[in-house]
C-alpha cells in the first residue's frame, strides 16, 4: 500500500480511537460536576458517594482519552506535512488556542480534582471539576472550529503559495464549525447519559445501593432527554449547514443522484454506486429530504451525477451511516424519554424489561458518534479542505510506506491492548460500585501501611 | 517582523519550560525501579507525579500547536522528517500517561510490575529520544531542495547521541531532586543521595556537550557575534554548581531550583545559538528553516500574539496556585493511587 493509503488508515483508527473517549469524558464530567455541586449544596453523603463513584469510572476513561490525543496533534505533521504547511497559518490556530485556552485548564484541574480531597474545600474542589467540565468543552469548541474549517473553508486568501487567514472573526464564526461544535458534545452528553443509566440499570437489576442508583439513573435520563433532543435540533440545523455548503456530502448522505426539485424521502433505499442510481427504492415520505435540505419541501437538490466523478464521495458509506446515525438517535431519544418518565414515577425498580434495554443501550451512542464522524470524513472526501485541497495532495512526501506500516501496527497494536485494558477496567469498577464510606481514599492500600515498611 | 522574532522567543520558552516541568517526571520514571524499594515507594513517587504530570504534558502539546500556528513550514518537515522518531516518543509519552492512572487498579504483583516497567521505559524512550531530536536540530538535518536526506539511524549519530544522554542523565538528577523535595524519611534520602551520585556525571557531560557543540554545530556563531549571550550557558554552569553545594548543604528545595534553572538554560543555550533559524540545514544554510521564510502571515502572527499576552499569564498563575496546594511532601498517609 502507498504512503497516503496507510496515512488515511492510521488516521481514521486513531482519530476513531481517540473519540472513544472524548464523547463520554464530554457527558460524565459534566454530570459528575453535577452530583458533586448537589453534595456541596446540601451536605447529602449519598451525592458525595454517587461523585465519586462516577468519578473513579471518569477518571480510567480520561486518561486514554488524553494520552490519545497528543497522538491527533502530532501526526497533522508526521502524515499530513503538505496539508500542514498548506493551511497552518489558518488551521494551526485554533490548535495552538485550544491548549492555551482549554487544555491547561482541564489537565490542571484533573490532577487538583483527583489529589485534592483534603487539601482544598468542599467548594474549591467541586469548582475544579467544573472547570474540567467547562474547559473540556471549551476544546471541543475550538477542536471543532478547526475541523469546521476544513469542511467549509471561510476567511482566508490563496496566496503565497498556501492558504493564509485573512480573517479571523469569520474563523470563530463559522457557521459550519459552531453547529458541528453544539451537534458533536450534545452527542457526547447523550454517551455520558446512557453510559450513567446503563450501569445504575446493572446495579438495580441486582438491587444494589437502590437509593444511589436510583438517584444516579434519574438524574442521567433527564440529562439523555435534553440531549437528544438537542442532538435533533442541532442536526437538523447541521443538515441545513450541509446542503448549503458541501453538496456533494449532502448527495452522498440522501443518496441523491439525479437533480431536482421536491425530493422525496425513501426509508427504503439502497444505493447502488456503479449504476449511479438506486437499486432499492420504497416507503417514501414526499418532498422530505428537500424540507430537510432547506426547510422549504420544494428545494431543488443537486445530484451526485451533475458532479464529476472524481469529486464524489464514497457513497455507500456515507449514506449507511448518516442512516443508521439517525436510526439510533431516534432510538435513543425514545428511550430516555421512557426512562424519565418511568423513573419520575419512581417505578422503574419493577420495569426490569426497561432496565435490561438501558444497560445494552450503553453501546448505542458510542457507535452513533463513530458514525457520525464517518458521515463529516468520508463525506467530505475527496476533500481534504472541501474545495480546496484534496486529500492525496496533503500527505507528507518525506515519508516511506514502511515508516507508515511500522506506526499503524504500532498504534493498532498499543491502541487494541490499552482499549482492551481500559474496557476490562471499566467493567470491572462499574460492577464493583460505590465505596461504603464517602471519605474512603479512591484506591485504598492493598496491605497495611506498616506492613510496608520492611 | 517582530513577531516573528516574539514567536521566536516564544518558542524557546514554550520547548524550556516543557522540558524543566516534564523533565523531572521523566527523570522520577526513570528511577522508579531504582528508588522504589517498597509497592509503597513507588506508590508515593507515583502520588507525587499525579497531580502534576498531565499539565505538564500540555506545555509540549502547546509547544507542538505553537509551531504548528507560527512556523507551519517547520512544523511540517520537523514532524515528517523526524517521523519514527516521533512515533517512539509518542508511544513512550501514552504508556507512561496510562500507568499512572491504571497501576493502582488491580492488586496483583503481575498487573503492578507490568505498569512498573510502563513507567520505566515510558518515560526512559522520551527522555532519549527529545535529546537526540534536539541535538540533531542544533547540529542541522540534512535537508535540501530535494527534500530529507536523514533517516532514524542516521539521527543517532555521536553528537545526537550525546545529546539524548545529555538529557537522560540532567533529567535523572532533576528527578530526584524533585522526589527529594517531595517526599520524606528514606525515601528522601535515598533521592538525595542519588541526585549528588548524578551529578558529577551531569557535570562532566555537560562540559563535553558544551566542548563538543562546538566542532558539531555552528551555535556558537550567534555568541561570537554577540558576546553578551554567553550569560546564558554560564548560567547553566552556575545552577549546576550551585545544585551541588545546595545538596550539600541539606537545602533541597533550592537545589531543585537550581536544576530547574540548568534544564531551562541548557535548552535556552542551544536555542540562542539557531537564531534566525529553527532548523539549520546541515547540507547548506541556504535551506535552513528560518523564522521567516517558515513563518505564519503577520495576521496570524499578530493575532496569535494577543492570544498568548492574555492567556500565558493565566496559565502561570493557576499552574503557580497548584503548586502551592500540593507542595506538601506526600507521605504514606496520603497516597490515593
Amino acid at each position: 500500500m502507498d504512503v497516503l493509503t496507510l496515512s488515511r488508515w492510521q488516521f481514521a483508527i486513531t482519530a476513531m480511537f481517540h473519540f472513544i473517549f472524548v464523547p463520554l469524558t464530554l457527558g460524565l464530567s459534566i454530570l459528575v460536576a453535577y452530583m458533586e455541586t448537589r453534595y456541596v449544596r446540601t451536605n447529602d453523603e449519598t451525592y458525595l458517594r454517587m461523585a465519586r463513584f462516577w468519578g473513579k469510572l471518569f477518571l480510567i476513561n480520561f486518561a486514554l482519552g488524553v494520552v490519545t490525543g497528543i497522538t491527533m496533534e502530532f501526526q497533522l505533521g508526521m502524515n499530513w506535512a503538505e496539508y500542514s504547511r498548506y493551511v497552518g497559518d489558518i488551521f494551526g490556530a485554533p490548535l495552538a488556542i485550544e491548549a492555551l485556552v482549554a487544555f491547561f485548564l482541564e489537565s490542571v484541574f484533573i490532577g487538583v480534582w483527583i489529589f485534592g480531597w483534603n487539601r482544598i474545600s468542599k467548594r474549591m474542589h467541586a469548582i475544579s471539576i467544573w472547570i474540567v467540565a467547562i474547559a473540556t468543552n471549551l476544546s471541543a469548541l475550538w477542536i471543532l472550529l478547526a475541523n469546521g474549517w476544513m469542511q467549509h473553508p471561510v476567511g482566508y486568501e490563496l496566496r503565497n503559495g498556501r492558504a493564509e487567514m485573512v480573517d479571523f472573526g469569520a474563523l470563530l464564526t463559522n457557521p459550519y464549525g459552531i453547529i458541528k461544535f453544539f451537534h458533536t458534545v450534545t452527542s457526547g452528553y447523550m454517551v455520558g447519559a446512557f453510559f450513567v443509566m446503563g450501569v445504575a440499570a446493572w446495579h438495580l437489576l441486582r438491587k444494589n445501593q437502590v437509593e444511589l442508583f436510583s438517584r444516579s439513573l434519574r438524574i442521567a435520563s433527564i440529562f439523555a432527554l435534553i440531549s437528544a433532543g438537542l442532538v435533533f435540533i442541532t442536526g437538523d440545523f447541521h443538515a441545513i449547514e450541509i446542503a448549503k455548503t458541501q453538496p456533494t456530502k449532502f448527495a452522498a448522505m440522501e443518496s441523491v443522484w439525479e437533480t431536482q426539485r421536491g425530493v422525496g424521502m425513501n426509508l427504503l433505499l439502497l444505493p447502488d454506486p456503479a449504476a449511479e442510481c438506486n437499486s432499492v427504492e420504497g416507503l417514501c415520505i414526499p418532498n422530505m429530504v428537500s424540507y430537510l435540505a432547506f426547510h422549504d419541501p420544494n428545494a431543488e437538490i443537486k445530484g451526485l451525477k451533475d458532479f464529476p466523478e472524481d469529486e464524489r464521495p464514497p457513497v455507500l458509506p456515507t449514506f449507511l451511516s448518516f442512516r443508521a446515525m439517525v436510526g439510533m438517535g431516534s432510538y435513543m431519544f425514545l428511550a430516555a424519554a421512557v426512562a424519565a418518565f418511568f423513573s419520575f414515577r419512581r417505578t422503574i425498580l419493577e420495569k426490569t424489561w426497561l432496565l435490561r434495554i438501558l444497560l445494552y443501550s450503553i453501546p448505542v451512542p458510542y457507535l452513533a458518534a463513530q458514525l457520525g464522524w464517518v458521515v463529516a470524513e468520508v463525506g467530505r472526501q475527496p476533500w481534504l479542505v472541501y474545495g480546496v485541497l484534496k486529500t492525496s495532495d496533503g500527505v507528507s512526501t518525506a515519508i516511506s510506506s514502511g515508516q507508515v506500516i511500522f506506526s499503524l501496527l504500532g498504534f493498532t497494536l498499543l491502541y487494541g491492548g490499552l482499549g482492551v485494558i481500559d474496557i476490562y477496567l471499566l467493567a470491572k469498577f462499574a460492577r464493583k460500585g460505590p465505596e461504603e464510606d464517602p471519605h474512603a481514599p479512591l484506591v485504598r492500600p492493598q496491605k497495611p501501611v506498616t506492613a510496608e515498611a520492611n | 517582523m517582530i513577531f516573528n522574532i516574539i514567536w521566536f522567543v516564544l518558542w524557546g520558552v514554550l520547548w524550556s519550560v516543557y522540558f524543566m516541568l516534564d523533565g523531572f517526571v521523566l527523570g522520577a520514571g526513570m528511577l522508579h525501579p531504582v528508588l522504589g524499594k517498597s509497592d509503597m515507594d513507588k506508590r508515593i513517587m507515583i502520588n507525587t507525579i499525579g497531580p502534576v504530570w498531565d499539565g505538564n504534558e500540555v506545555w509540549l502539546i502547546t509547544a507542538g500547536g505553537a509551531t504548528f500556528a507560527a512556523f507551519p513550514t517547520t512544523y511540517a518537515l520537523m514532524f515528517s522528517y523526524l517521523y519514527t522518531a516521533l512515533f517512539l516518543l509518542l508511544a513512550g509519552l501514552i504508556i507512561r500517561g496510562v500507568a499512572y492512572e491504571f497501576r493502582g487498579k488491580i492488586a496483583s504483583e503481575g498487573w503492578k510490575k507490568l505498569w512498573d516497567v510502563a513507567i520505566f521505559v515510558g518515560n526512559s524512550i522520551p527522555a532519549l529520544l527529545f535529546g537526540v531530536a534536539f541535538g540533531n536540530i542544533f547540529a542541522g538535518l540534512p535537508m535540501d531542495a530535494a527534500g530529507y536526506h536523514g533517516s532514524l539511524i542516521g539521527l543517532l549519530n555521536p553528537y545526537g547521541l550525546l545529546a539524548g544522554v545529555l538529557f537522560v542523565v540532567l533529567f535523572l538528577m532533576h528527578g530526584a531532586l524533585y522526589l527529594s523535595v517531595k517526599t520524606v524519611g528514606e525515601l528522601k534520602e535515598r533521592s538525595s543521595a542519588m541526585a549528588a551520585k548524578i551529578w558529577p556525571a551531569a557535570l562532566i557531560v555537560a562540559a563535553v556537550f558544551l566542548g563538543a557543540t562546538a566542532f558539531a554545530t555552528k551555535l556558537y556563531d550567534n555568541y561570537l557575534a554577540a558576546p553578551l549571550l554567553f550569560i546564558i550557558p554560564l548560567l547553566a554552569v552556575g545552577a549546576l554548581v550551585t545544585v551541588r553545594i545546595a545538596l550539600a548543604k541539606g537545602k533541597n528545595l533550592t537545589a531543585f531550583a537550581a536544576s530547574c534553572i540548568t534544564v531551562l538554560m541548557v535548552v535556552a543555550t542551544g536555542v540562542a545559538g539557531l537564531f534566525p533559524s529553527l532548523i539549520p540545514s546541515s547540507i547548506d544554510a541556504a535551506y535552513n528553516l528560518t523564522i521567516y521564510n517558515s513563518s505564519s502571515s503577520p495576521y496570524t502572527l499578530k493575532i496569535m500574539t494577543v492570544v498568548a499576552a492574555i492567556f500565558v499569564p493565566i496559565i502561570i498563575s493557576y499552574k503557580i496556585w497548584v503548586y502551592r496546594v500540593f507542595q506538601a511532601p506526600v507521605e504514606a498517609k496520603d497516597v490515593l493511587y
